[in-house]
């Protein structure tokens, strides 16, 4: 009945996202009809050949994008969670994201310039490679502390510590820096889909896919790790290896997404735990895809909230809106957390 | 009658821990656990049960000598090929509780199904005669959060049946257990053991479920290491004593089979009883009042009174010359605390 379940969440939510890339495409701080809209897709003439460039240049790859960050931070947040043992784990809570942030701070202002347009394929990887350089140090650092600590809200107050310091020493580096880098370092610390060009699109996707495969890949691990390192490598599970896998993939999925649309919050922590509520269960078979899911679909939400206030208001920051989002559903579930079977 | 099969051997195996902080806990163990035998590995705290169960489950090497699993070095096992020989049941606190009972019994399927874990008919099979086995199928589908300490641990136990290893490890399986679902988990225990032709190893304090129910006893102390051998053995020769040898105060009764107080009698009382449920009701009360319980046969008995015991409200005491009658315990101290001003 439970695998039933899982099933019709992912037939609904795949409409789901299906019907906000629809309405991402369609709203924007410019207006353009449905049927211009329908035209350009299908790649006909409009009456304004702005519309198009819009359309193609802004709109279609910043939902994509959306769609892709949306389940990289769910799906390495659930990740997180299992490994460490922790409900109230992600990238942003440990620090990895800062690891990142990091990461890109140093290549950008050693580089200069962070305006998107500017990189160029050798400049996307030196961004990825900085990103997941730091996010990577960060895991390890974490990974070594969380044997030093037991208690699993300590852990937690570490990374967080952790978090604090990786960004002073990212506060002194723009401290030191040309005026226009931190600027264009500040827009990004505030998070946006848009960071990702046409021309970006496919190695940022395929970056994210890998990530998102390997991830999908570990569930049966992941699942004998529901019941801690030991009875998992009683079960045949190379916990090593494992960990050195999600690792990795955690680090790739939180890096990539870091490096171009900033350090994006509570999208990691809170859809893991909206996907549990949908499924009532913790079995990674169904849970991995309903969280990546979900979190497509809440990054879409968080997307089109951004843009909709449209006109002079222009976009809102993305971190003005994924916490309004997140934040109520760690909160329901921390007062709730007695009667969450999956909790106890 | 088979014979018995060895399913796991130690030679002069040295067990503890190596690197910066080297330990040897205990050195040359020679030991060997049998199919169909239920074997309880007995010990005070810190003598050092859950290093050799650790190693035992080869999730830690050991230092020296030699362990054999099915006659071949445990060593030359793949992670993968060990996992369907050694299943091992913890007290680790788990992550599982989102997990049904059947999820969570079907993880023992891991060591033989494929990369994502799919079970086929043959495995939902086991699943359900394991969860038969333990008497939880009205709970298969229940949440394991929603499950008490015993139904928890039985769960893990059909986790373990399902993995179909010859070998099972348990570390102190039924503490946190109240006295039911002790019973119940050890004759659990006992029946898997021998009808399944398993070798079932635990640690325990339950040292009285361990003398009823197990086949063997490894008793591992600082001093001998550790003595193997048939329950009744090790107690009627007298080495279940040195169990708790360093303990003065605590001896093995042989009588009943616990271990229990040392009660220090200074006053000598003789005690007569019409069977031997009185008999011992009446010493243990006796004894934890100060007294030493003599028979009447016994020569030095003149001069002490004597306390008949006819039945558990028919007590007569002898003393002083008196002769007082009580129905109960309690009024036989209230006597005897007014006559010991006399003795």
């Amino acid at each position: 009945m439970r695998e039933c379940r899982g099933v019709t969440f992912g037939i609904v939510l795949s409409l789901g996202v299906v019907f906000l890339v629809a309405a991402n495409l369609l709203f924007g701080s410019v207006e353009i009809p449905v049927e211009a809209v329908w035209h350009i897709l299908r790649g006909e003439e409009v009456e304004k050949s702005s519309w198009a460039y819009i359309i193609w240049e802004s709109r279609f790859p910043q939902c994509i994008t959306a769609l892709l960050c949306g389940a990289a931070l769910s799906v390495s947040g659930l990740m997180l969670q299992t490994v460490f043992n922790n409900p109230l784990a992600d990238s942003s809570i440990l620090g990895i994201s800062s690891g990142a942030s990091l990461g890109v701070a140093l290549v950008v202002m050693a580089g200069g310039g962070m305006a998107a347009g500017a990189f160029s394929i050798s400049g996307f990887f030196s961004v990825v490679f900085g990103a997941l350089a730091g996010a990577v140090l960060v895991l390890l650092l974490i990974l070594f502390l969380s044997s030093l600590i037991k208690s699993g809200v300590m852990l937690l107050i570490a990374g967080i510590m952790i978090g604090y310091v990786v960004s002073s020493v990212i506060s002194l580096l723009s401290f030191f820096s040309a005026s226009d880098n931190v600027h264009s370092f500040v827009v990004w610390g505030l998070g946006d889909f848009g960071g990702v060009s046409l021309e970006q699109l496919p190695a940022f996707s395929f970056c994210i896919a890998a990530g998102l495969l390997m991830a999908i890949l570990l569930v049966k691990p992941l699942n004998a790790l529901l019941l801690g390192p030991r009875y998992a490598e009683n079960l045949g599970i190379s916990v090593r290896r494992v960990r050195n896998l999600l690792l990795l993939s955690t680090g790739m999925l939180t890096a990539v997404t870091t490096a171009f649309c900033g350090p994006i919050s509570f999208i990691g922590l809170a859809v893991p735990h909206v996907a549990r509520l949908l499924l009532g269960t913790s079995n990674h078979h169904s849970l991995m895809p309903v969280t990546l899911l979900c979190g497509a679909a809440m990054a879409l939400l968080c997307n089109l909230l951004c843009v909709l206030p449209g006109g002079s208001v222009g976009v809102i920051p993305l971190n003005a809106v994924t916490p309004v989002l997140g934040a109520p559903v760690v909160i329901y579930v921390i007062i709730n957390r007695r009667k969450l079977q999956y909790f106890n | 009658m088979k014979a018995r099969e060895v399913i796991v051997e130690g030679k002069n195996l040295s067990v503890g821990y190596e690197g910066t902080q080297k330990k040897i806990v205990h050195e040359r163990l020679n030991f060997r656990l049998y199919g169909g035998e239920l074997t309880c590995l007995l010990g005070a705290n810190g003598a050092g049960k859950s290093t050799l169960l650790r190693t035992l489950a080869a999730a830690q090497p050991f230092l020296s000598g030699g362990l054999d699993l099915m006659g071949r070095p445990v060593g030359s096992f793949s992670v993968k090929e060990r996992s369907r020989l050694i299943g091992i049941v913890l007290t680790d606190k788990t992550q599982a509780g989102g997990l049904t009972v059947r999820e969570l019994v079907a993880l023992g399927r891991y060591p033989h199904t494929g990369f994502f874990g799919r079970l086929d008919a043959h495995d939902r099979e086991m699943v359900d005669y394991a969860l038969r086995a333990v008497g939880m199928t009205h709970k298969a589908d229940s949440y394991v959060a929603r499950l008490s300490d015993g139904e928890r641990q039985k769960t893990m136990i059909a986790k373990v049946l399902v993995q179909e290893c010859p070998l099972i490890l348990l570390d102190e399986p039924t503490a946190f257990l109240d006295v039911v679902s002790r019973i119940e988990i050890m004759s659990l225990l006992r029946r898997l053991a021998v009808e399944e032709r398993k070798a079932v190893l635990l640690s325990t304090h339950d040292i009285e479920q361990a003398l009823v129910l197990s086949d063997r006893l490894w008793l591992m102390t600082d001093k001998y290491g550790l003595e193997c051998g048939c329950t009744e053995d090790l107690i009627l020769s007298g080495r279940i004593d040195t169990l708790f040898e360093s303990q003065p105060h605590v001896r093995f009764d042989l009588m009943h089979g616990g271990f229990s107080p040392v009660a220090e009698g200074k006053r000598r009382i003789c005690l007569i009883a019409s069977d031997e449920v009185l008999r011992h009701w009446a010493q243990n009360a006796l004894s934890r009042h100060g007294y030493f319980c003599i028979n009447s046969s016994q020569t030095d008995s003149s001069g002490c009174p004597v306390l008949k015991v006819l039945s558990s409200c028919r007590l007569i005491l002898f003393a002083g010359g008196n002769e007082i009658v009580c129905s109960s315990f309690d009024a036989l101290f209230d006597a005897l605390n007014d006559c010991s001003v006399t003795f």
